[in-house]
């Protein structure tokens, strides 16, 4: 039986469930998620994104779902402790994605401001939910992305109302743990008003080793003025795949900054879709990975210009070691009516041995006349002449390799603007890079048990 | 010091030391002169260790000890110093951290323990001023927008940090006006011991009346071919390199 075949079979298996719980709202999404994935082309390797990542080879086992709390019988309370010093942040907790009621640190975030379920959220602010909730992931024709619509039950929703400022961060720490072989359908929400300003900080964190295969879909939704930071930092366990779905929708004079730390997974992909369709935003898109072993990490962006006078700006940079394999597909298109369009792209690549692959693939549709674009892309080894010079000057190979190493990946952590993240950020990639860290440490970041 | 026998080395397959004898004392400076091509910076890379470089034939030997054996870093450490030509932009590594791990090294391979952030800093301010570098260029990123004086300078204020026993001066005073090629050598000879050598590579006798040599060798084809005294730098700036080069030649002929 094919991938799709298995989930249909699934969604069907489950369908009392939905009924059950849905209001007719997630009921017609889920339909018209299912009638959009039964046309779908099979195998999903001859799409051409999924080309090189064999995903359906390697999701052959029969996976559980995990949709709701109930089979959550620990505390999170009692493995979760941030341990980054001088991380002064409001802490929301998720339980395989979803959210945590029981966190015993309560929430300071002005009154206002709506942190909740979105199964909660869609009984109490139905026209809230109903307005946004796949408001811009339905448009998106990613097999793996309607398959989160139409499994997804809950998640986290936020909404930050008109000229409310959250001067602190959310720091969103999602704790994976249960049974061998799940397979998770996350699903985040981020509403933000006229005049709004938030930062949120995603720790990705497993209790065990099990093999897990997550779907995850964030919608943020910025309003005029908003500014909004998101920080992802991915480290997971060697069984474990992730395909990350970010939307971002920009309205006038909005800003985005969107940085996403690749640190530890079987296989990590990132999707980032991002519409400025009023004009003077402003979107900035950072990537770092850091891969070995047979890791695959993947980044794929797609940055729409529909608005005049907006500017878009990437950087990703990947060291590939062993026998890692990293891709960075970007594509900006900047349309007929999106002059005085700013866009560059910049992705660099450093492959420390032969057996290690990159791909990478800038591609710019331009329909406008008047537009700064560029893009550039390299895939190199550590600059010789360099770690000659160096080494000329008494430091050995290696530690000379760690500098350059550290010095290019450093280059993306200086977009980090809360300084306790960035320091302990940088700190671990420097014992990452040193190979202090053994494989066996899932919790890079150092928090937790 | 320094010994080196029959030197050959090629790169890419393509000879270019074709047999180089040179002795070097503690104490002395030696110029090593001679035209495009002849194979100056080509010494210069292979006593540095440079990979790109293949010794085939011959031995270097430096403080008693076979130099072929050791490795770029440990050659540094034992006190040999290469100024470079094309000094290199590393962008992402500050100066300080870059100094610091060098003399630290440094430090590590004479078995002294490493300096403190406040000791290192207090050390590089003093160097600073001895080479009369401008505090800014520490914190800067190594090498990176300097222009080719700054980077000179800074070549010869890390030469101040390290303080080698055999120094070598490629092409130091090439890209330098008169007044930053002044400063570089004050910076040289103030640096001078008793003990320490230098070996200064230069097109020009320009940088001689600062730096004044004890020998004087001219390279040409891969081999020395005249070895005097400062004079012979002298005389070169008067005929040009022709008249040594046509003699050469000639015997070869001959």
């Amino acid at each position: 039986m094919d991938l799709l075949s298995k989930y249909i079979e699934k969604y069907k298996s489950l369908n009392q469930y939905y009924q059950k719980s849905d209001t007719e709202f997630f009921k017609n999404i889920r339909e018209k998620s299912l009638e959009k994935l039964e046309r779908f082309n099979i195998p999903i390797e001859k799409n051409e994104k999924y080309k090189y990542t064999k995903i359906e080879s390697v999701l052959k086992n029969e996976y559980e779902f995990i949709l709701d709390e109930k089979n959550v019988n620990i505390n999170l309370n009692d493995y979760f402790q941030c341990q980054i010093k001088d991380l002064d942040t409001h802490v929301i907790l998720l339980s395989n994605g979803i959210f945590y009621k029981n966190n015993k640190n309560k929430l300071s975030t002005p009154q206002n401001v709506i942190i909740c379920s979105i199964k909660e959220a869609s009984i109490k602010y139905p026209e809230i939910i109903n307005k946004y909730y796949n408001s811009l992931s339905q448009e998106n024709d990613d097999f793996f992305s309607n398959l989160n619509s139409l499994f997804a039950n809950d998640g986290l929703f936020v909404y930050v109302p008109e000229n409310v400022k959250i001067s602190k961060a959310l720091q969103i720490i999602n704790i994976t743990h249960g049974f061998e072989n799940k397979n998770l359908f996350t699903r985040n929400l981020f509403i933000l008003e006229e005049n709004t300003e938030l930062s949120v900080i995603f720790c990705n964190h497993t209790l065990n080793n099990s093999n897990t295969f997550i779907i995850n879909v964030t919608e943020s939704i910025v309003g005029e003025n908003a500014s909004f930071k998101c920080y992802v930092i991915q480290n997971e366990h060697n069984q474990s795949i992730v395909n990350n779905f970010h939307f971002i929708d920009l309205a006038k004079n909005s800003s985005v900054n969107s940085l996403e730390l690749l640190l530890h997974g079987k296989i990590l992909r990132n999707n980032i879709f991002v519409k400025l369709h009023e004009e003077n935003s402003n979107v900035n898109l950072y990537g770092l990975g850091l891969a070995d072993k047979e890791q695959i990490f993947e980044n794929y962006t797609l940055i729409d210009h529909i608005a005049e006078n907006c500017k878009s700006f990437e950087l990703y940079k990947n060291i590939l070691d062993d026998f890692a394999v990293c891709s960075f597909e970007g594509k900006i298109i900047v349309e007929k009516n999106a002059q005085k369009t700013t866009a560059y792209q910049s992705n660099k690549n450093i492959c420390l041995t032969s057996d290690a692959k990159m791909r990478t693939k800038p591609q710019l549709e331009i329909y406008a006349d008047d537009v700064k674009c560029s893009h550039g892309s390299t895939v190199g080894q550590l600059d010789t002449e360099a770690l000659f010079y160096l080494q000329q000057r008494g430091i050995n190979y290696k530690e000379a390799s760690q500098m350059l190493m550290f010095a290019f990946a450093n280059d993306v952590l200086n977009y980090i603007d809360v300084e306790a993240l960035k320091n302990k950020i940088s700190d671990l990639i420097n014992s990452r890079l040193r190979g202090e860290l053994s494989d066996k440490c899932n919790c890079l970041i150092g928090c937790g048990k | 010091m320094l010994i080196i026998k029959d030197l050959h080395a090629e790169i890419n397959g393509k000879e270019i030391l074709k047999g180089i004898n040179l002795k070097i004392n503690a104490g002395e400076v030696h110029a090593i002169m001679g035209p495009n091509g002849s194979g100056k910076s080509t010494l210069s890379a292979v006593l540095a260790g440079n990979q790109n470089f293949k010794v085939t034939q011959g031995e270097i030997t430096y403080q008693g000890k076979n130099l072929l054996t050791q490795t770029i870093d440990e050659r540094a450490n034992e006190g040999i110093f290469l100024s470079f030509q094309y000094p290199v932009e590393i962008p992402g590594v500050s100066m300080i951290n870059f100094l610091k791990t060098a003399i630290n090294s440094q430090r590590k391979h004479n078995n002294l323990r490493p300096f403190s952030s406040a000791e290192f800093l207090k050390y590089m301010r003093e160097m600073q001023n001895l080479v009369e570098l401008k505090s800014d260029l520490a914190n800067r990123e190594v090498n990176v927008g300097f222009s080719g004086g700054e980077k000179k300078r800074n070549e010869i204020f890390q030469m101040a940090m390290l303080k080698p026993k055999l120094a070598i001066l490629d092409e130091t005073d090439s890209g330098l006006d008169i007044d930053a090629l002044r400063i570089v050598a004050n910076g040289v000879n103030k640096l001078k011991t008793p003990k320490s050598s230098t070996i200064v590579i230069t097109h020009y006798q320009r940088l001689l009346d600062f730096i004044v040599p004890d020998i004087v060798h001219i390279l040409y084809d891969g081999k020395i071919v005249k070895t005097a005294g400062k004079e012979l730098a002298l005389e070169l700036e008067e005929k040009g390199y022709n008249w040594i080069i046509e003699g050469v030649d000639n015997q070869i002929n001959k």
